[in-house]
């Protein structure tokens, strides 16, 4: 079902981990839809994105997204960051089957929601970026913890 | 690629040998029609008796009472649309669980669609029917009361009996859905006062296709498929031959069996649950741990999901199933996870494992290796494993 690009990613995950004191951090998606990713951002004083790393909850799609995600904005500036956009990560994979787009939306949004974490602690705007709508709390029930 | 360990027996089992033998000769040889007068096709019609008779002695029962399906979704819509409709004048409100399979709960959407009410019974935790909330359902227009004999994804035995009991008290007829038990469980529809009850061929080490439908002497439901005179003019269509003798000869390998298989089963079963609840942290057992199939495992393990951790397994040459959104098709994770009360995140991460008394103690040993881990893998992935750490430092 899965093309060998989603495979190799999915086996070979690229920039899995965090960064300590990351310049950013996005988080979106919810447990309830079975899908998190969390994209951690290093960027340099010239805007560019050092290092990228990241950690995804989720289906074979969901964690093959975000390593690509994350090899696309690996070495860019914010400008070119923002735009790697759902298609250009579904197409760096050789496409992903209909149920599984909402993945490389994820992988978006996740990207978009780093760099306005990044945008908030350093005061700056950047253009054509808007407040991340996902909240990955969003009809959670409180659970109680019995393991 | 090395050898499979093949741990999805609940979606289907490897075809026996001698189900296939016996099968042979009916495509080449004995290729007759049963409904034709010559001998050729009286081979065909003997056969097709045999494995009738066969069926109706495990489940003791008439064989007149047996008919013969395309498996096990069509018996259950045959039950349902068919009782609903010849039952009408009756009454229109069906009581059925909410840990049925889909071949009983979407026909009870397509009847409620048809002016036909519905009610769903809770389960308890372990997945078992609560038998005080199905009795207080009974309403004088009720016509039918559906509840499988166990489930398919959690293993959990219902007290059918019990249920049957109740059912014959109140004058509702009572269909049970008993796919993943028949076979491996000894059922006497009398002693349990079914009046239907669904079966399939594949579940049982028998071939795809072929099942049946039990259909108690004096329960008026109608034909399902109109045409011929086959299955007493209920079911239309020439017999499924090759089918029904495999399907007959899969049904006497099971009951010869079973005692042996069961007590295989449970040994691995309950070797491989232990193993896995004390080795991986964060997992729970899903289901009855007693009143539970022989071959059933399921384990939710917190912070995975269960896509990645089935394509995680099947590199390792190892099949099995899950509960979550991505193997459903939806986006919500397995119907019955939510219904014994697990919260999605935790449905998200269910691993099914249904055995077979072919596994060996190596191959299960291996697999809980492979689970363990792949589990850790995953969660060093997992943001919200990442989170349950830093909280909990």
């Amino acid at each position: 079902m899965y093309s060998e690009k989603v495979m190799d990613h999915f086996n070979n995950p690229r920039n899995v981990g965090e960064i300590e004191d990351a310049s950013g951090v996005g988080t979106v998606g919810n447990a309830k839809c079975g899908d998190i990713m969390r994209i951690y951002l290093d960027i340099d004083d010239n805007q560019i994105i050092r290092d990228c790393k990241f950690k995804t909850f989720g289906c074979g799609a969901a964690v093959a997204t975000s390593s690509m995600a994350t090899e696309l904005v690996k070495g860019k500036s914010i400008q070119e960051a923002m735009e790697v956009t759902n298609k250009a990560v579904m197409e760096a994979l050789d496409g992903l089957p209909p149920v599984k787009v909402h993945c490389s939306l994820l992988a978006e949004e996740a990207i978009h929601a780093a760099l306005w974490d990044y945008a908030e602690k350093h005061h700056i705007r950047i253009e054509g970026l808007t407040k991340p709508k996902s909240d990955i709390h969003e009809g959670e029930e409180e659970e109680k913890e019995e393991y | 690629m090395e050898k499979i360990i093949y741990l999805d027996n609940a979606a289907t089992t490897k075809t026996a040998s001698e189900v296939v033998e016996a099968m042979l000769p009916y495509f080449t040889e004995h290729y007759g029609n049963p409904s034709s007068i010559y001998s050729l096709g009286s081979e065909s019609k003997r056969a097709v008796m045999e494995a009738r008779e066969t069926i109706a002695d495990v489940l003791g029962t008439a064989a007149n009472e047996i008919y013969f399906t395309a498996g096990g979704s069509e018996s259950d819509n045959w039950a349902l649309k068919a009782t609903a409709d010849a039952y009408k004048q009756k009454g229109k409100h069906i009581i059925t669980s909410r840990i049925e399979h889909h071949a009983i709960l979407h026909t009870c959407e397509y009847l409620e669609q048809k002016g036909y009410e519905i009610t769903y019974v809770d389960v308890d935790e372990h997945g078992i029917v609560k038998l005080d909330e199905l009795e207080k359902a009974i309403r004088p227009d009720t016509i039918l009361i559906s509840i499988m004999y166990a489930n398919n994804e959690i293993g959990s035995i219902q007290p059918v009996k019990e249920i049957g009991e109740i059912a014959s008290a109140h004058g509702v007829l009572f269909h049970s859905d008993a796919v993943q038990a028949f076979g491996q469980l000894p059922i006497n529809v009398d002693e349990c006062h079914i009046d239907m009850l669904s079966a399939s061929g594949h579940k049982l080490n028998g071939p795809k296709g072929i099942g049946f439908l039990y259909i108690r002497k004096g329960v008026k439901i109608r034909s399902f498929v109109h045409g011929g005179q086959q299955e007493r003019a209920r079911r239309a269509g020439t017999e499924n031959v090759t089918g029904i003798v495999g399907l007959g000869a899969a049904v006497k390998r099971a009951f010869r069996i079973m005692e042996e298989k069961t007590a295989k089963e449970i040994q691995l079963r309950d070797h491989m649950i232990q193993r896995i609840l004390t080795e991986v942290p964060y997992c729970r057992l899903n289901g009855d741990e007693k009143k539970r199939l022989p071959n059933n495992v399921n384990i939710s393990f917190r912070f995975v999901e269960g896509e990645s951790l089935l394509i995680k397994l099947d590199m390792e040459g190892i099949c099995a199933s899950s509960g979550s959104a991505c193997t459903s098709g939806s986006l919500d994770p397995s119907h019955v996870l939510l219904a014994i009360g697990l919260p999605h995140e935790i449905a998200h991460g269910s691993l099914r494992l249904t055995l077979s008394e072919e596994n060996t103690m190596e191959e299960i040993d291996k697999t809980v290796d492979i689970i363990k881990e792949i589990v850790a893998y995953l969660r060093n992935m997992s943001p919200l494993y990442e989170d349950f750490v830093k909280k909990n430092k």
